[in-house]
């Protein structure tokens, strides 16, 4: 795991004070302020920038859940630096939030109006899970109101949207094929409005605490590629970082799951793995502290943060087709070129979901 | 008469409402009714059964792991496929340690501010605070400069312009919260420790399955975490010490807080014992093998049924009792709603017949929820930790009879107590701590198990599709935190013909069946008393005592229906 503390960095010491007042030490506190800024793509200079960021108001935060399994809460729960506690705490104001708030009832739905209306233009809005159109609005309520029209006047009303995990960021697993409910994203249900995308899933919270700071440093959200994706964390394939690319690049494949080959870390491609059409930063990011990621234990990534990978990713243990030149010292252009195309397809898929699922069965032997 | 609904039910996972009708403080009539549908079932169909477990996994981002088990066991069980092990015990580890993890977040997390005033913690006396702790525990950070600290945190959150955030608008000061201020300090202090040691402890899925929420490690045939102790990408000396490192953390906390907290809370409110109580049958489908693959004999917690609280007569389960009626649900079946399916021949065909929200109530003499009622020989079943350590406790399991009796006895309680939603909270606790405990013996089991130069995690044998027969069916359970849980698949041709999963939640949160038996979230509130209807604090005391898996809601209404009090915001 890296370390980031060396980094030069020069935090008011009054900052520090308080932090350190608040239980956090001021190691733990410098190495997330390190950590985010680098994570965020940052010159090490912001690093007190990000510090002071942390010190402002606490905005109001609305966390909505719709078609959701909580796994992004979840996540939440499991951030690490700042902590889940220190965030609610210190850093936003949460206002409403299903899985962790007090109140029930109608005193939880007043609690989330009444912010929508006091803060009007200015909360962060966090949504949890794909919106069902079906049913005239039957498939998903809450407090007796649809999850289409509730999140509807949320987005309205927000500052900025960030989603997380696949499901509200690309309609995800309600809307696999075939989409029974009707589930799509938010930016299908409220196009043109101010919306980041996390997909993953879940999220990870390293990058939904980064997006966080980010606003709360410049006030506004970070650039993103064309799918709302923030280019700090989605700007690069998980081939390109994969910590078995070596052994993809040698030639040296896992066969099968517990041979010799997996079980010294060679390249899971020929088990499945789509990384090399996945962007995200697991790699390098990884979970839980950094401890660790699918294809470090052993299992190829699913996909799960690109569009309707439910669908285009699988069956998830057939290898991807059409990517040249493995088994033998590969050549690095003629790869990228080849997954490069494979990659432009899948995303050109929109419609065509089932390509990998429906294709040819046959041609497989795992 | 007066009629209440709670929606959303917060602090649970997903969309729970509850309508009920009060009579002389009391409620007398109660409807459960999950608001949400995915139609996960239906997608399954036509896919590769071997990519089951990634799609079931995403029913609950909660408990992760155990729709992953479920699903895989289902295959297994179709295919006839033996797993190693290896990967039977890395399977036991990860689902230990998700119930341990899950069962504390629940009682800190979700259904401690039931029964503690967070804002009478502000008028603790740090020194008394650390003086009750320390009473009942050896945790070492019971000292008065720590809940001094606890309080002033608190006080600057409570105090800041920014407001309560997740804690406004709940029933503080309500005449239900009995803790003295001290012991509300003490448990708003181990909340945020919980909050800290959670993480911590389920690093353990992220060494053993990549992360979580949602580890990615399960195979149909065993596991894709290697075993091999000459490699770093492997489990290996350095990763089993880490994970013992953290079991110890898990163990203490559970120990040391857990357990403590609940025996130091329970005495104020030892009225909930007589509340609550249900429908009094019990289900466990069993888990945690100690032989074999999956050895369902061997199963630590055995798998039994108790019918009308007779802990005397252990029944054997038998899998073809399994029912699910639609009568009441927003679903239907070809064959007409009045009838129950086996899971085999389950069917998910949607048919939201519900008011148009946005809606003021459903219509429960109709169908009212996205919930379907499974019932065991027809009748309603409760299942969760209550119904696994009764039917450990009736099988005579050493671990969780001592357990058991150990805080029946701290309380001065006799066994009839357990039916109640104190009980339920109680067994959650003893579920917590026997399985810490043996989380550890498995570990060691692995550690000897390498040892002996078994390096094997997954059984290849039949992973190739080609070798599965044309048509083949099986049902896979575990015990999740919540209780018991069953996957029932068919395959054809490779592929999925029909899926069906019946969840805790479902046993539990189900709504009236064609006989108008009501599920047990209906039958444990009958008999609760409100203090204050617009408060009504005790409904969220004993559905939160189940760990519901979905979302809910109470309204205030009389005899005829119509709305006499309306909850409203302070």
């Amino acid at each position: 795991m890296k370390d980031h503390t060396s980094a030069p960095v020069s935090i008011p010491e009054e900052i520090l004070q308080k932090w350190e007042s608040r239980g956090v030490s001021r190691r733990d506190f410098i190495k997330f302020c390190t950590a985010t800024t680098a994570a965020l793509a940052l010159p090490m200079s912001f690093i007190p920038k990000v510090a002071e960021a942390l010190e402002g108001q606490r905005p109001p935060v609305i966390w909505v859940e719709y078609q959701s399994c909580s796994g992004d809460s979840e996540a939440f729960l499991r951030a690490n630096a700042p902590t889940a506690a220190e965030i609610i705490l210190e850093t936003i104001s949460l206002e409403y939030s299903e899985v962790v708030m007090a109140a029930a009832g109608h005193l939880a739905e007043d609690a989330k109006h009444n912010a929508m209306k006091k803060h009007a233009g200015k909360y962060i809005l966090i949504v949890e899970g794909s919106i069902p159109e079906g049913a005239g609005g039957g498939y998903c309520t809450v407090g007796g109101v649809s999850a289409v029209e509730s999140c509807k006047e949320l987005v309205k009303n927000a500052a900025a949207t960030i989603c997380v995990g696949s499901c509200s960021s690309f309609g995800g697993i309600p809307a696999a094929a075939p989409n029974p409910s009707g589930a799509v994203s938010v930016m299908d249900l409220v196009p043109g409005a101010p919306i980041i995308n996390l997909p993953g899933c879940p999220v990870n919270a390293q990058n939904l605490t980064a997006t966080i700071v980010h606003y709360l440093t410049f006030k506004n959200l970070p650039a993103v590629d064309r799918l709302g994706r923030p280019k700090f964390a989605y700007g690069k394939r998980i081939h390109d970082n994969c910590e078995r690319r070596s052994h993809f690049d040698a030639g040296q494949y896992a066969e099968g799951f517990g041979d010799a080959g997996h079980r010294q870390g060679w390249c899971l491609y020929k088990l499945g793995c789509k990384g090399p059409e996945t962007f995200h930063n697991c790699p390098t990011v990884r979970y839980n502290e950094g401890l660790s990621w699918p294809i470090m234990a052993g299992h190829g990534c699913i996909g799960c943060s690109e569009p309707e990978f439910w669908d285009t990713m699988s069956p998830f243990y057939r290898r991807l087709p059409n990517v040249p030149g493995f088994g033998i010292e590969s050549n690095a252009y003629d790869i990228g070129i080849g997954l490069a195309a494979a990659t432009a397809a899948a995303f050109a898929g929109h419609g065509v979901v089932s390509a990998f699922r429906k294709g040819s069965d046959k041609d497989d032997k795992e | 008469m007066a009629r209440i609904a709670v929606d959303p039910i917060t602090r649970i996972e997903g969309h729970l409402r509850i309508e009920a009708t009060v009579e002389g403080g009391k409620i007398v009539d109660a409807w459960s009714s999950s608001t949400a549908f995915r139609g996960i079932e239906t997608i399954l169909k036509g896919r590769d059964p071997r990519d089951a477990h990634h799609f079931t996994q995403r029913f609950c981002g909660v408990c992760t792991t155990v729709h992953s088990m479920a699903s895989i066991r289902a295959v297994e069980d179709a295919l006839k496929i033996e797993i190693p092990t290896n990967a039977r015990l890395l399977r036991n580890l990860i689902m230990g340690i998700q119930n341990v993890q899950d069962h504390v977040i629940h009682f800190y997390h979700l259904h401690a501010l039931d029964w503690v005033d967070i804002t009478s913690a502000l008028q603790a006396d740090p020194k008394k605070t650390a003086q009750l702790a320390q009473s009942v525990s050896d945790w070492p950070n019971s000292s008065v400069k720590h809940f001094a600290a606890v309080k002033e945190r608190i006080a600057r959150f409570a105090t800041a312009k920014s407001g309560l955030g997740p804690f406004q608008n709940a029933y503080w000061g309500h005449k239900a919260y009995k803790l003295p201020p001290e012991a509300n300090l003490m448990a708003v202090a181990h909340y945020l420790e919980a909050l800290e040691w959670q993480k911590e402890v389920i690093k353990i899925h992220a060494i053993l399955g990549s992360k979580n929420p949602h580890p990615q490690t399960f195979l149909v045939g065993g596991m894709s975490t290697p075993v091999d102790p000459n490699s770093q990408n492997g489990i290996n000396a350095d990763k089993i010490a880490f994970i013992a490192k953290m079991l110890k953390k898990a163990r203490d906390f559970v120990e040391q807080v857990y357990i403590p907290d609940v025996l130091a809370v329970a005495p104020f409110y030892l009225d909930w014992a007589g509340i609550g109580g249900g429908v009094g049958n019990f289900l466990s489908y069993g888990d945690f093998p100690e032989a074999g693959g999956n050895d369902v004999d061997s199963y630590f917690y055995p798998r039994g049924v108790i019918m009308g609280k007779d802990l005397a007569n252990l029944m054997p389960f038998d899998e073809k009792k399994v029912t699910e009626y639609v009568t009441n649900s927003w679903y239907n079946y070809s064959g007409g709603y009045d009838k129950g399916l086996h899971p085999y021949d389950g069917e998910t065909k949607d048919n939201y017949t519900g008011p148009k929200p946005p809606y003021e109530w459903l219509d429960t003499d109709q169908k009212y929820s996205w919930v379907k009622s499974p019932r065991y020989k027809d009748q309603p079943m409760e299942v969760g930790p209550l119904a696994r350590v009764l039917v450990a406790y009736s099988a005579g399991v050493p671990e969780v009879k001592g357990a058991v009796d150990f805080v029946l006895q701290k309380l001065g309680a006799p066994a009839s107590a357990l039916f109640s939603t104190l009980g339920r909270t109680a067994a959650r606790a003893v579920d917590c701590l026997v399985l810490a405990q043996r989380n550890e013996k498995w570990l060691t089991d692995l550690a000897n198990n390498i040892a002996t130069g078994d390096y094997e995690v997954h059984n290849k044998e039949k992973w190739d599709p080609a070798t599965w027969p044309k048509e083949a069916q099986g049902y896979g359970t575990h015990e999740a935190p919540r209780g018991a849980l069953g996957h029932w698949i068919r395959i054809e041709n490779q592929k999925i013909a029909n899926y069906q999963a019946v969840v805790p939640s479902t046993w539990n949160a189900g709504p009236r069946d064609a006989m108008g038996n009501k599920g047990p979230y209906e039958s444990a509130l009958i008999g609760t008393p409100i203090a204050d209807p617009e408060k009504p604090v005790e409904i969220l005391r004993t559905i939160h005592s189940f760990d519901p898996c979905l979302a809910c809601a109470v309204h205030l209404m009389d005899g005829n229906g119509s709305e006499i009090i309306r909850v409203k915001a302070l």
